[in-house]
């Protein structure tokens, strides 16, 4: 709770307008996108300039307030779920793009811009910027930085964290810090801006985010490959790469994501076929018509059932819009819908698909694999019902034995979505204990009192899924 | 986005901040077993229905998005939230666009939450022996009565609104401005005149060889303000091939009281109209208005408890067309007057997201010779009409139409055309508001038929 003074102060920095705490509007900011998570914050303040952030920042810290930076809360790991209460802090005001800069190929916006609106402003003057989460219709660029966001081109194009240049931030003493800028090459000190990126909100409060932008493609050809069996699939992606060929995206969905897909866009899929792949190559218009060649000879080689090439760039574009709603759309099977994003090196792919596939076997459960095959980056979704406790108790193990799965193969717990809470308590799979105490470390530089965005990344490790706070 | 909060709407609720006593347990438990929980917990939090919003659009705040609608509705049926004033003004800041339902890859049916929603805040008040006074007048009074709509016409929408006023203002409910009345005022066509009125003939007789009889949904809104409009719409369909019946004994759609929570209001008008059409006997039930044609075709789900009637409703429904969609099923209209005009097409929402009619407008408008149609980036946007939005949340409505009209000037077109009368009305408000008199026009797709055949 906050004193009546503290809240007199904190509305006198944003306004009346800008400070929200009725029972409704607490409860509208109590949520993400994450299943089964669930807390009500104190208050939610939307500022509009960087002195509005470092004077609540200020003031959150001398008393001891949470503060959870929230963009659109599209995250899928409780990034933004506000576990020990405090204040949201909503950026979605910091939606202006500052700068496009055609000289140097780099851009500077507020991190409320929208990813999908940030993409059309820079392609109306022919210049691109790659990262592309599903989400991207409503993510925020400060969401995709914060969280370390990847996307669809992550094979060929590399992730958000590849782009980011320059940030400016705000620690919980008010300090406005910058860190790198629009040079390629930087190494004055320790890099603090690749610290930033992917610190999920607990380290400091971006307020501007400069990026780099690289030459629209001359042009892109999509394939969609259908295979009777699953692995197949996989051996099709190992395959392309190793003939030394990076398509932009391989995207992978299997039978039942493909049918819920398919109900959702009115596709006319194949729904006999128990996978698919959705192949993107990008640039100049010879070198992609080669390679999608090349491409399709390798699946019919490994065994595809069907090599079909999409007959413009907008069929292309409007598969690959189909495959960023395979999520959402998935929860049309079942109440609640809860996602991982264990991935492991492309090479042991079809072992961990067959492994994902074993597991819910085990565990009786359903699980839906797709995802960005091309980066092994897989997407296993469970469908079940949150009112049976039992069933999501299984969902844990169950989960809880694939990221073990995806270590033994070198893989991670979380390709793209982060830690937050639901991943905290297997954090020491991938990193050790040592890593968490030196993370801890750092975090305790940054942020001494443990005000932002706290119970996130390193929570006490015996959390469990079901965190449903009253105020 | 992110810039305009809802002055006025804010302050118009704030008036009344006591919050109403709760009901006894069993009549509130009876009121939360009415939201679907599993159609609840369908919305998975994605946030892909954000950016089709218009009040998301306008606010940038998730208590008015679709995703933070349903938590506050889920909130509500578990009980941590109570049916009180905030919810109130909450769950009707919504247009009832349903651009969130064509965005939303869950398949979650946000039109039928939303009037849950309302059924269970005016349920709720009457409880009470509170009734939400702007709702119920305008909607009992009105459009409950088709011989009160017929004796006033326009007259009576503006008269029954601005009389509605005074009674608010005494109850200290709610302000509704003089202004909102007044500038809703200047876009209403002159009414037909009742003598003119008499010359309408139960049947308009196809111009060729009949292929179809059709009864002819006429709509309460759209007979009074749009008689010319209908009058049209019977002419294009009589032209096409169609005996057109005006069947007797019809009543308003009910739309507007199923969107206001008054679900028994909404289903003896529904009834009405069944038996009107069965006794007809036509091959099909047309209407020329989006909104009346999604609850029309809607009727089976009203009466999912009541076997008899689901029945009956179930072959009503199943008859049902708009204009455009038989249109473009029949034989192809041969137009003899080009029209040489650049025109867009706004896109009724209950017509684009409510029944999925998106395409046969725009086939029907390109088909007429020397028509240009250009569209806007945003045509399936709410243009904030949302059937008495406009009257009950005129400033979010306003600004929503200021960013319609400035999307719709880029197209440089000088027609609208739009196919239901709300949005007729709110475009037409829209070409004054933009100063635009004089240099473009809204017109309903019908009378644009009409005018090149
Ligand atoms: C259907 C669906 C598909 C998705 N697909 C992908 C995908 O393909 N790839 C992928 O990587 N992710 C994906 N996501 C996850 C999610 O969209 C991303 O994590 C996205 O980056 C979140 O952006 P946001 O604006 O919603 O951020 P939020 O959810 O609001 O916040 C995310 C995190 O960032 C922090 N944060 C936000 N703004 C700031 C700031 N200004 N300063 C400091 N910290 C901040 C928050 O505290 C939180 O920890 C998907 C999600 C959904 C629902
Ligand atoms: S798109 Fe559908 S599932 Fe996603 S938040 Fe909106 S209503 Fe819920
Ligand atoms: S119906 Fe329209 S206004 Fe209401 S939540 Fe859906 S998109 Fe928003």
């Amino acid at each position: 709770m906050l004193t009546e003074d503290l809240r007199q102060q904190l509305i006198s920095v944003v306004g009346q307008k800008w400070f929200l705490d009725s029972p409704n509007e607490l409860h509208a900011y109590s949520y993400d996108a994450t299943p089964l998570l669930q807390s009500i914050p104190d208050a939610v303040i939307i500022p509009s300039s960087v002195q509005e952030v470092s004077m609540i920042l200020r003031m959150a810290n001398e008393h001891r307030i949470p503060i959870i930076a929230r963009g659109s809360g599209t995250n899928l790991a409780g990034g933004t779920v506000p576990v020990q209460g405090g204040i949201i802090l909503n950026m979605n005001r910091f939606n202006q793009i500052y700068e496009i800069d055609e000289k140097n190929l780099t851009a500077t916006l507020g991190p409320g811009v929208i990813t999908a609106d940030f993409h059309a402003a820079v392609e109306a003057i022919g210049l691109f910027y790659p990262p592309d989460p599903g989400s991207m219709r409503i993510s925020t660029i400060g969401g995709n930085v914060a969280q370390g966001a990847g996307g669809m081109r992550g094979l060929k194009y590399g992730v958000t964290k590849d782009y980011v240049m320059g940030l400016e931030y705000v620690l919980p003493t008010g300090e406005v810090l910058r860190s790198g800028g629009k040079n390629v090459k930087d190494v004055a000190g320790y890099d603090l801006t690749r610290l930033m990126v992917g610190s999920e909100g607990t380290l400091g409060v971006i307020t501007e985010i400069t990026v780099k932008l690289l030459p629209f493609p001359a042009t892109k050809r999509t394939l969609v490959v259908y295979c009777h069996d699953l692995y197949d699939a996989a051996r099709i992606v190992e395959q392309i790469i190793a003939a030394k060929i990076i398509p932009a995206t391989i995207e992978f969905l299997d039978q039942a994501t493909m049918k819920v897909v398919d109900d959702f866009a009115k596709l006319g899929l194949p729904l006999d076929m128990a996978s698919m792949l959705l192949i993107e190559q990008d640039g100049a218009e010879e070198q992609v018509m080669q390679d999608i060649e090349k491409i399709a000879k390798i699946a019919h080689h490994v065994g595809a059932a069907e090599v079909h090439m999409a007959a413009t760039i907008e069929e292309g574009a409007k598969l690959l819009t189909a495959r960023r709603s395979a999520l959402s759309a998935l929860s049309r099977l079942r109440p609640t819908t809860i996602l991982e994003d264990a991935t492991v090196p492309r090479a042991r792919l079809a072992e961990m698909v067959q492994e994902i596939e074993r597991v819910a076997h085990k565990y009786n459960l359903q699980i839906c694999t797709f995802g960005h095959a091309g980066d092994g980056n897989l997407h296993p979704t469970c469908m079940a019902d949150e009112r049976d406790h039992e069933e999501i108790e299984r969902v844990e193990q169950a989960f809880e034995e694939i990221f073990h799965a995806s270590i033994r193969f070198g893989g991670t717990i979380t390709g793209e979505h982060g830690v937050g809470m639901t991943k905290s308590k297997y954090l020491h799979l991938k990193v050790g204990e040592g890593g968490i105490e030196l993370m801890e470390r750092l975090k305790a530089a940054f942020d001494p009192n443990n005000i932002l965005n706290p119970g996130k990344v390193f929570a006490k490790r015996d959390r469990h899924r079901i965190v449903v706070r009253q105020s | 986005m992110t810039t305009n909060m809802p002055d006025l709407m804010s302050q118009t609720w704030q008036v009344h901040t006591e919050t109403p006593p709760t009901p006894a347990t069993s009549v509130r438990d009876a009121l939360l077993h009415k939201f679907d929980i599993d159609e609840l917990l369908n919305c998975m939090h994605c946030g892909f229905c954000l950016p089709t919003c218009p009040t998301y659009q306008q606010t940038g705040l998730e208590t008015y998005s679709p995703r933070g609608r349903i938590a506050l509705m889920k909130g509500v049926a578990d009980e941590k939230l109570s049916i009180d004033i905030e919810f109130e003004k909450n769950m009707y800041a919504c247009l009832g666009c349903r651009a969130c339902e064509t965005a939303c890859p869950s398949g979650v049916a946000y039109g039928k939450l939303i009037e849950t929603a309302r059924e269970v805040i005016e349920d709720n008040k009457k409880c009470q022996g509170n009734p939400s006074f702007i709702r119920k007048l305008v909607l009992k009074n009105v459009f409950l009565h088709p011989k009160r709509v017929r004796t006033f016409g326009t007259a009576l929408w503006i008269t029954q609104a601005l009389g509605l006023q005074k009674l608010a203002n005494k109850t200290g409910f709610i302000h509704i401005l003089p202004r909102e009345i007044a500038e809703m005022q200047h876009v209403v066509d002159k009414v037909a005149s009742p003598s003119k009125r008499k010359e309408r003939r139960p049947i308009l007789r196809s111009e060729k060889e009949s292929i179809l009889k059709i009864g002819f949904f006429k709509g309460c809104i759209m007979d009074e303000m749009f008689y010319e409009t209908n009058q049209a719409t019977a002419r294009v369909l009589s032209k096409a091939g169609c005996d057109v019946v005006f069947v007797e004994n019809q009543a308003c759609c009910g739309a507007l009281h199923a969107h206001s929570g008054e679900k028994s209001d909404a289903t003896n008008l529904a009834k009405s109209n069944i038996e009107a059409f069965e006794k007809a006997h036509v091959d099909f039930v047309v209407n020329n208005a989006g909104g009346c044609g999604a609850a029309l075709k809607d009727y089976h789900h009203w009466f999912a408890n009541d076997p008899e009637w689901k029945e009956r409703a179930d072959s009503f429904v199943a008859k049902v067309r708009d204009a455009n969609e038989l249109l473009v099923e029949l034989p192809p209209l041969s137009f003899h007057k080009p029209l040489n005009v650049r025109v867009t097409y706004q896109d009724s929402c209950h017509l684009a997201h409510g029944q999925g009619i998106r395409n046969q407008p725009r086939q029907l408008i390109r088909s007429i010779p020397g028509v240009e149609l250009v569209e806007m980036s945003h045509p399936d946007s709410c243009c904030g009409s949302g059937g008495i939005y406009n009257i009950t949340n005129f400033s979010m409505s306003m600004d929503i139409l200021d960013d319609k009209m400035e999307d719709v000037q880029h197209t440089k077109a000088r027609l609208i055309v739009t196919s239901n009368p709300g949005c007729l009305l709110q475009m037409k408000e829209g070409i004054i508001r933009a100063g635009l008199q004089g240099q473009m026009e809204a017109a309903h797709i019908m009378d644009l038929l009409d005018r090149a055949l």
